[in-house]
Formats: structure tokens, C-alpha cells, sequence
């Protein structure tokens, strides 16, 4: 492989590992994102989906295993991983005393960008925001707070762009106007990886969904293909296609709730 | 990356700053505990202090500065703390910056905060009737000394608001500092003092930069105890610094 000829898959993991003292949150992660898709990291809670995502964006060192991002090493080549990717975490990263605008051109400047204002007011606009650039972000709803911080995710067009549970805590609004962000960086180009623990997340947006299980992917494909791996026998009995939530449970071998349920009615 | 380091400092000083013109309260309350004292002092315990043929406050300033500059930097912790608690310290962290620089701005944005505070602090000293006679060489000596002590100190909030576990201990572990000056030459002559206090009081940090400020404002030779208050700046600020520095490295290697 060149350095000039950029690789098909942007983001390679093998056999990551990574604890916690005594705690295995990653016990070999396997996977490959091609080019401008979108890339779904299904977990519950605690799966390890933001450890991975820290760990391709430089902010925390894998134990084993190695990772790249547009072929540099997370490891070794940490710089050039971080001119590659944009990475907005679980949490809206915006300064809270700073104006929209201010923030905007606070990231375009730390990207050693010129005319940070200038992008500042295009992303302002795409993301109508236009109105609310000159208020400070201490005023701003949640669903505002999240498009601000995809807003600043964007500048400098990263190639790769890693999205943490980007809709968790939002209204079903706000919730489809950040699908609708992440399906336009895709369509132009850029590879998105998207945890969530939304499962109709996952459905609705991705091109291919992985499960983060117990440290380990556990499933790896296309929503249809993953739902090939439910017995088709089931298929016969159950009229209704089984939903992604369906697959997941069944494979990840949650199946403990159900049964707590029933019991509880019998007892009332 | 170190190509950057100066601009991304500067661009992040900026934004520091902002916030603290948008809520000068940080520099009015650092500012308002150390007036508050030097008022208690030369109106209500001074008369009774005797220090000597000068006005007692300025005999008084400088341990207030130093009080001054310990009350703002209980802030440096809590804006550094605040900061990784929000998730902007990720999204700085995963960009392509200088990656100290995040740190260097908050300890900018201290030193020139602390300065407002201790311009406001100076002028009341002055309507409360200080007045020296230091040309502007000794100034310069002056706010040197108050600067490296400024810089020594904040790296030691450094380190509290990268390890601390709430906001609260992020800011706590500044009191024990605003404390120090009570235990030194700053209130009282070390003369009167029992034997082991006066030996703590006449061997720690602050008694020998109350005293080189003294001299400096009293127009009076500087004693020897200028290179032993040289020596405790640079020494806390290289040890804090390093500490600081190794403790971010853990920090960022680790989550």
C-alpha cells in the first residue's frame, strides 16, 4: 500500500483489548469501516462503545490490538489521526459562556483554518442556527447544544468522524434532525462511526450495524443480514419481521427480562 | 505539533478570558476576601500590631497580595475541572493542537485575572493610605516576584482540578495557601511568635516574598531573602509544573 492511494477502509480495528484494572471492557474488537458509510457500534450500557471510540481518537491507549484511522496508527501516528478525524462525544462538547459562533470559530481556529468566520456563518446557516450564532450556548435547547456540536465536528472536513451516542438525551425532533446531519455527512463523502444503544437508531441510519457484547463483536453486517440469523422457523409461527431490538436480545442473550415480567404478573 | 503551540495557546487564552469578562464576579470575589481582610486588619486589630515607624498597611500589603493570588487560584481548578467534566477537554484533546497548550491557557488566563485582582486590591491599599516610594525598577521586581508566585501556585491547581473528584475539591485545596500568610511575617513581626511556629513562620515560602516585597516597596536594600524567595517560586513552580505535566499525561493516556 502507498501513502498517496488513501485505504478503502478508513477505520481498521484488530484485536483491540483494553481494562480497567480489573475490569475487561474490550477482549478483541474486530472490525472495518468502508469508505463514506455509516458504521453502527451497538451495546447496552457499559458494552465498551465509548472506550473503542476513545481509543480511535487518540484519548485513551489500547492495551493490545491495533487500530488505524486513513491508514496512520492510532498509536504511533496520534498527530496525523488527529488532522483525520472529528469526534463529538456522548456528552455536547460546547462551551456553555461562548456565543454559537464563538464556538464555531474557536475549533476553525484550533484547526489552523482561515476565514474561521466565514465558516462559521456557513455552518451557522446549515444547521439553523443563523439566529442563535450571536447568544450564548447556556441558552440554547438540547437539540440546539447537539446540531452546534455536529456543527463543530464538521469543520475542517474530516475524512472520518466518530459520533458517541450523538442522540441520547434528545427529543424525537431533535433525534431526527441529527439523522438527518449524519446521513448528509455520509452522502458527501465522510465515514461516519455511530454508537448508540438505540436499536431503531441503528436501523434507520446505518449501513452496516456491529454488537459490542461482553468485550466482543458479536454480530457484524447489514440489518438484512443480520436478520438472516434468527431461525427462520420463527419466521413461520410470528407474523410480524422480527424488529432489530428482536435480534439483538436474542443474541446477545438477554432473554432474563422476559420471564421477570411474567412472574411479576402472576404474582398481582 | 509544537509548531502550534503558540497559537492554539493564544486562541485558547481567548476563550478563557472570555469567560472571565462575562463573569467578572471571579475577579471581584478574589478580590473582595483579601480588602475584606486588610480593612479587619488596619482598622480593627492594626492599632494594637506594632510593626514599626511605617503606616501599617503597608506594612500589611504584601502578605495581602499573596492572599489575594491564593483566592484566585481556587479558580484555576475549578475552571480546568469544569472543563474535562463537559467534554470540551475530549473534543480539544482529539483535535490537531499542541496538546499542553490546553493547560498553558488556563494558567494564562490565572496570571491575568490575578493581575486585575491585584491592581484593584493595590488602589484600596491606597485610599487606605499605603504609599511607597519604589521606582519603577522595583515594580518590575515586584510584580516579577507576584507573577512567578502566581505561575508556581496555579500549577499546583493544575494538578488539584485534573484529579479532583467534584468542583468543590477542585477549589478546596487552595485554603491551606490563603492560610500560609497568616503564619508568616505577613500580619505580625515572627518575633513574637513561641519558638516552633516562629521557626515554621520564618521558613516557609511566604515570609521570604512578604519580606523581599517589603523591602522593594520600603525603598529599603534588598535583603538575602530575595534569592531564598526566588528560590521557593522557582522551586514549587518547577516541582509543581513537572507534577502537573505527568499527572495530564496519565490523565490523557488513561480517560
Amino acid at each position: 500500500m502507498t501513502v498517496t492511494a488513501p485505504p478503502a477502509q478508513p477505520i481498521r480495528v484488530q484485536g483491540l483489548e483494553k481494562s480497567y484494572k480489573d475490569l475487561h471492557v474490550l477482549r478483541g474488537v474486530d472490525f472495518g469501516v468502508a469508505r463514506g458509510s455509516i458504521f453502527a457500534l451497538l451495546g447496552s450500557n457499559g458494552a465498551g462503545k465509548t472506550t473503542v471510540v476513545k481509543i480511535l481518537s487518540t484519548l485513551l491507549k489500547a492495551d493490545a490490538g491495533t487500530a488505524s484511522i486513513e491508514g496512520f496508527d492510532v498509536a504511533a501516528q496520534s498527530a496525523e489521526v488527529r488532522e483525520s478525524i472529528s469526534l463529538t462525544g456522548q456528552f455536547a462538547a460546547v462551551d456553555e459562556i461562548l456565543t454559537g459562533r464563538e464556538n464555531l470559530v474557536l475549533v476553525a481556529r484550533l484547526r489552523h483554518l482561515k476565514d474561521a468566520g466565514q465558516i462559521a456563518d456557513d455552518l451557522l446557516g446549515r444547521f439553523q442556527l443563523a439566529d442563535a450564532g450571536g447568544r450564548k450556548v447556556s441558552t440554547y435547547s438540547g437539540g440546539m447544544r447537539r446540531r452546534l456540536d455536529i456543527a463543530m465536528s464538521l469543520i475542517g472536513n474530516a475524512p472520518v468522524i466518530f459520533l458517541d451516542e450523538p442522540t441520547t438525551g434528545l427529543d424525537p425532533e431533535s433525534r431526527i434532525e441529527v439523522w438527518h446531519s449524519v446521513r448528509q455527512l455520509a452522502g458527501q463523502g465522510t465515514t461516519v462511526l455511530l454508537t448508540t444503544q438505540y436499536l431503531d437508531e441503528a436501523e434507520h441510519l446505518a449501513d452496516r450495524i456491529a454488537i459490542l457484547h461482553q468485550g466482543r463483536i458479536i454480530a457484524n453486517g447489514t440489518l438484512a443480514e443480520l436478520k438472516q440469523l434468527l431461525p427462520p422457523a420463527k419466521v413461520e409461527y410470528v407474523e410480524k419481521q422480527p424488529t432489530l431490538e428482536d435480534i439483538f436480545l436474542a443474541i446477545t442473550g438477554n432473554a432474563g427480562t422476559g420471564t421477570a415480567v411474567g412472574s411479576d404478573r402472576t404474582h398481582s | 505539533m509544537t509548531t502550534y503551540f503558540v497559537g492554539d495557546t493564544t486562541v485558547l487564552l481567548g476563550r478563557t478570558m472570555r469567560h472571565i469578562t462575562r463573569s467578572p464576579d471571579t475577579i471581584i470575589t478574589t478580590a473582595i476576601m483579601p480588602i475584606a481582610l486588610m480593612l479587619l486588619f488596619v482598622y480593627v486589630f492594626g492599632g494594637a500590631i506594632h510593626t514599626g515607624p511605617e503606616r501599617y498597611v503597608t506594612y500589611l500589603l504584601p502578605g495581602i497580595l499573596l492572599i489575594t493570588i491564593a483566592m484566585g487560584i481556587s479558580y484555576t481548578g475549578f475552571r480546568l475541572f469544569t472543563d474535562m467534566q463537559s467534554g470540551i477537554f475530549e473534543r480539544f484533546q482529539s483535535l490537531p493542537i499542541a496538546r499542553s497548550s490546553v493547560l498553558w491557557a488556563h494558567v494564562l488566563t490565572t496570571v491575568v485575572s490575578g493581575m486585575i485582582s491585584l491592581v484593584i486590591v493595590v488602589l484600596v491599599a491606597l485610599l487606605l493610605g499605603f504609599r511607597s516610594g519604589a521606582g519603577a525598577l522595583a515594580w518590575l521586581a515586584v510584580i516579577g516576584i507576584l507573577v512567578l508566585f502566581t505561575m508556581a501556585l496555579t500549577w499546583i491547581a493544575v494538578i488539584a482540578g485534573l484529579t479532583a473528584k467534584s468542583a468543590e475539591g477542585a477549589g478546596a485545596f487552595s485554603y491551606p495557601l490563603i492560610f500560609l500568610p497568616f503564619i508568616s511575617s505577613a500580619f505580625v513581626p515572627t518575633r513574637t511568635m513561641p519558638g516552633p511556629v516562629r521557626a515554621f513562620a520564618n521558613n516557609q515560602p511566604v515570609t521570604s516574598i512578604v519580606n523581599t516585597i517589603h523591602d522593594l516597596f520600603t525603598q529599603h536594600p534588598v535583603s538575602s531573602s530575595i534569592w531564598t524567595a526566588l528560590a521557593w517560586c522557582v522551586g514549587i513552580l518547577i516541582v509543581a509544573y513537572a507534577l502537573a505535566i505527568a499527572t495530564y499525561r496519565r490523565k490523557i493516556a488513561q480517560g
